[in-house]
């Protein structure tokens, strides 16, 4: 049998498909992340507690109420979202033309109140949650479970979509355009601040989503987001703060490199992404796909 | 206004804690303060945190310490899991705060700073929830009692119970950290003492959330037994994830090797049923622990109490028993040495004794996860597949490498 780097095949297979899987997850929330950051100029802290927020979302509907994850997977975002567009309205506003700091302390501090109100609620080791789509099929070299599948096809497309609407479309325009002069785009008759506070909801309705996506893989749990969030950020970095296409493709290419790493040198795993964030930053201090301003 | 009777009530109290204080002038500084420090806010918080307090000051109610004329205290604090915060706390707990004794201190890592501040500092450590069994063997200390399990009573309940059954060839997947490694050596000893084989190992990060990369490593490695090394939150994904990957169902068999209910609980019976575990204690073994649980879960929102919670109650307990024999707090050693004079005894563990090196002795029990049918209701998770003698339960004393123990 040939052996890739030491490795057999399947498993080398295996581990590339389980890392895009993990890189669904960061994609998913490196782009909420990205746009908020993109068009608020603001380093949205409290994305892993919105992202938990989104997994007890589905957890409560489907606890409480008997509505099944595929309802979930529409409503959990528009609610989680609204509440990021009160978040905006009540406390956001006031910091944008302040120093990048405030915004992250505010969104710091608000992630772990939130998370402290879950634990109190529902307990810091979780909750169970059941798989809406048992089962999985052999490839040869793994077994994939199709809900895993399903993670990975699914935020392709989302992160996909969302790169059309804000490069591709009229409305994108706008949204791209407030960000470089708000006061100009506002003269053209457009509602910026309207904009900018639905652009939040968007951000973190993804995180809400990435959160729905992983109740049934993950355990649902207070502190699930602030386990995922610094590396998240790290993602981020690396592809550039605010380029929406860099964080779609680095957070795909980190979970791949983070899953090779996990076969390579376990011990290492947690750290690689860091250790990639800091040549970036050496080599290309913008991030990969970032523009020096 | 809803504050007033508590706020008498807490008045009155302390003018009865001042006048017993004056009753009690030869305890140090006339308060016997212990703090418990733990996880409140991480993965372990619901196996330790806030019901290890809870606890605690319930074994200050039952011991009557009130009524005895002794003032206790109980001091809480969040160590997050890292042995540098721990430090920290403990030596402030210590200089500054006059702490006499330091209870639960899960996360092994803590657990063994915190024995070493504890031994300079000639205080006590009443340890419940660190695994490692090092507590008690190379790094033992004559002012540490280390209470609930450990990772040989781990090893020795579950690991045994599989190689029996035909589980002979294993595979680990190990938090890298104090806790994962003790509890990997522990086993892999006693499943090659059993005749059993290792064929591999995979060391994770702790905290991990998605172990399904280390888990196809151990799929591959064809052995009959994947090990898991770790604990609560780490646990619960890899055995979640080992059910969605299909390793459970190729006949591979997962050996959750420190399981808690509180696991159990959160993993739900349809993905963790029929995994088998050791504990020390189980809300539901007798009228001792029912009574005691049931008040438990009505403090904490009807969840059940996990064998650490169990065990800062007992411990708390016999260190009170020991310091009022003592009529004195002041020397760690002359306490930790009057608790081993002493037998134990209490609702939750029963009769007991501690042994020189430091460690609890008491039964343990090997249980099985019930079939979702077979449970009568929330909490009703394990039958008993066995009772492991406490005799048999933990490192005989032959093995010991603890400088305390003469041979």
């Amino acid at each position: 049998m040939f052996e890739l780097l030491g490795i057999p095949p399947q498993a080398f297979f295996g581990q590339l498909l389980l890392g895009l899987i993990n890189g669904a997850f960061y994609a998913l929330l490196s782009l909420g992340l990205a746009v908020i950051f993109g068009l608020l100029n603001v380093i949205n802290f409290t994305h892993g507690a919105q992202y938990m927020m989104g997994a007890f979302g589905a957890w409560m509907l489907l606890n409480w109420a008997g509505i099944p994850f595929w309802v979930s997977l529409v409503v959990v975002p528009i609610v989680v979202g609204a509440t990021g567009v009160v978040l905006e309205r009540v406390f956001l506003k006031h910091l944008y033309h302040l120093d990048h700091l405030y915004g992250l302390l505010l969104t710091f501090g608000l992630a772990l109140i939130i998370e402290g109100l879950y634990r109190q609620q529902f307990g810091s080791s979780g909750q169970p949650f059941v798989n809406p789509i048992p089962g999985g099929t052999n490839l040869g070299f793994m077994f994939l479970p199709y809900y895993r599948g399903f993670i990975v096809v699914f935020s392709l497309v989302v992160c996909m979509a969302t790169w059309y609407v804000i490069e591709r479309t009229k409305l994108g325009s706008y949204l791209r355009a407030a960000t470089e002069r708000p006061d100009i785009v506002q003269a053209f008759g457009i509602n910026v601040p309207r904009m900018i506070t639905l652009t939040y909801g968007f951000g973190v309705g993804l995180a809400a989503l990435a959160g729905v996506l992983a109740a049934p893989a993950y355990q649902v749990s207070p502190q699930m987001g602030s386990s995922l969030i610094i590396v998240v950020f790290a993602v981020v970095v690396i592809g550039g703060m605010g380029s929406i296409l860099g964080s779609i493709l680095t957070g795909f290419g980190l979970g791949i490199v983070e899953g090779l790493t996990k076969v390579f040198y376990p011990e290492a795993s947690n750290i690689v992404i860091f250790v990639i964030m800091v040549i970036v930053l050496m080599i290309k201090p913008a991030g990969l796909f970032g523009k020096q301003k | 206004m809803t504050f007033r009777p508590s706020f008498v009530k807490t008045a009155v109290a302390g003018a009865i804690a001042l006048l017993a204080g004056t009753a009690s002038a030869q305890y140090s500084d006339g308060v016997i303060k212990i703090g418990v420090m733990n996880d409140m806010s991480g993965l372990y918080a619901d196996i330790a945190g806030p019901g290890s307090v809870w606890a605690a000051k319930k074994a200050v109610e039952d011991f009557g310490a009130a009524a005895k004329g002794m003032k206790v205290e109980i001091l809480a604090a969040d160590h997050q899991n890292k042995p540098d915060i721990g430090s920290n706390i403990v030596r402030q707990w210590i200089d500054v705060d006059k702490v006499d004794a330091i209870a639960d201190v899960p996360t092994s890592s803590v657990g063994l700073a915190v024995n070493q501040i504890v031994r300079e500092k000639n205080k006590v450590h009443l340890n419940t929830g660190s695994a490692t069994s090092d507590l008690t063997n190379k790094a033992c200390s004559p002012n540490t009692v280390h209470w609930a399990y450990d990772t040989y009573m781990l090893s020795n309940g579950t690991g045994k119970a599989l190689v029996k059954t035909g589980g002979d060839t294993w595979y680990f997947l190990t938090a890298d950290y104090a806790f994962g490694h003790a509890l990997e050596r522990d086993t892999e000893a006693v499943v090659l003492a059993n005749g059993g084989k290792v064929v591999g190992k995979v060391r994770h990060p702790f905290p991990g959330q998605d172990f399904s990369s280390f888990l196809l490593q151990a799929q591959s490695s064809k052995a009959k037994v994947i090990g898991l090394a770790n604990a609560g939150g780490d646990t619960i994904n890899s055995i979640k994830q080992a059910a969605e990957f299909g390793i459970t169902k190729g006949g591979q068999n997962l050996a959750g090797l420190l399981v808690f209910i509180t696991d159990v609980h959160s993993l739900g019976l349809a993905t963790a049923q029929g995994l088998v575990l050791t504990e020390s204690f189980y809300w539901d073994l007798n009228d001792g622990t029912r009574g005691w649980s049931k008040e438990f879960a009505a403090a904490h929102k009807g969840r059940m109490p996990s064998m650490v919670q169990a065990g800062v109650y007992a411990s708390v307990i016999h260190y009170l028993k020991a310091v009022e024999a003592l009529k004195s707090d002041a020397d760690g050693l002359k306490v930790v040495d009057q608790m081993k004079k002493m037998p134990t005894d209490d609702k939750l563990f029963g009769k007991g004794s501690i042994r020189v090196d430091g460690r609890k002795i008491h039964d343990a029990y090997l249980f099985e996860v019930k079939k979702p049918a077979e449970s009568k209701g929330p909490w009703d998770y394990y039958k008993l597949r066995a009772t492991i003698p406490a005799a048999e339960a933990f490192r005989p004393l032959a093995q010991s490498e603890c400088p305390l123990v003469k041979k």
